[in-house]
């Protein structure tokens, strides 16, 4: 079976609101371990989602401090695929829709991320083997 | 190369977004040069009911004018260049009145979406 090689991907979660985050974050990692170029255009409240002031915090219910509790953060997760990505020889896109971040004053991202517009996601999408919507319910 | 965006999810968000954020990229998307044309299933075929109005929101006292108007960006929407199409069994659904639709708007029986769909690129679901 040929496989397409560049996929785009939308997203519109919120980070810490919806699995459907980590199983599209898990769709990018196993697609880039295969050589995929990815496309990412964050929409909505996933422009949050390379938000670079997140940060981990301890747990009382779990009875542990913040480094043994070692909280996800997507935004290290999209700067571990961004730099597994390069280290395959493909690339990882993340696009931020402007808008979307004026809105909530999510300006602030980890390195790598662009601002962009909805004429970017079109480019892209037309520049790509397919897309995939990953929408919020 | 021509996409068609199916919209589902119906008034999401559309207070704080003053329209639907959907058919908003959508308008974007045609603006910018794409062939791209529309779906409405699920609750969102209510879009396509005329006379739609929202009044405005004071929460907090902050006072919100100028409301969403999606029926309005979906007839905007249907143009010589992008069709917008209804499921006909999710309007039967509803007992929503086909004579209350707007006009511009086209029906689909869900046994027809197989066929219609086959006829673009790229299909989004939102």
């Amino acid at each position: 079976m040929k496989y397409p090689r560049t996929f785009t991907i939308v997203l519109m979660d919120a980070p810490f609101e919806a699995s459907r985050t980590a199983t599209a974050l898990r769709v990018i990692d196993a697609a880039v371990r295969r050589g995929f170029a990815i496309n990412v255009f964050a929409y909505e409240g996933a422009v949050l989602l390379p938000f670079s002031h997140q940060q981990p915090h301890a747990n009382l219910v779990h009875g542990r401090d913040a480094e043994e509790e070692d909280h996800p953060l997507p935004r290290e997760w999209i700067a571990g695929l961004m730099g597994l990505a390069a280290k395959r020889g493909t690339a990882l896109h993340w696009i931020n829709c402007g808008l979307c971040v004026d809105e909530r004053g999510a300006g602030e991202a980890i390195d790598g991320v662009q601002r962009g517009t909805p004429a970017d996601l079109w480019k892209l999408a037309s520049a790509s083997d397919n897309t995939l919507i990953v929408a919020t319910a | 190369m021509k996409h068609l965006n199916i919209v589902s999810s119906a008034y999401r968000a559309t207070i704080e977004e003053q329209d639907d954020t959907v058919v908003w990229i959508s308008h974007a998307m045609r603006n910018a040069g794409a062939g791209m044309d529309m779906l409405l299933r699920g609750a969102a075929v209510n879009y396509c009911v005329r006379d739609q109005k929202v009044g405005p929101v004071t929460i907090g006292g902050r006072a919100q004018k100028h409301a969403p108007d999606v029926h309005g960006q979906v007839r905007d929407f249907c143009s010589d260049v992008s069709k917008v199409y209804v499921v006909r069994e999710d309007l039967d659904e509803r007992a929503i009145d086909h004579r209350s639709l707007l006009q511009e708007v086209e029906f689909v029986d869900r046994n027809e979406l197989p066929a219609l769909l086959s006829g673009y690129d790229q299909v989004w679901h939102w």
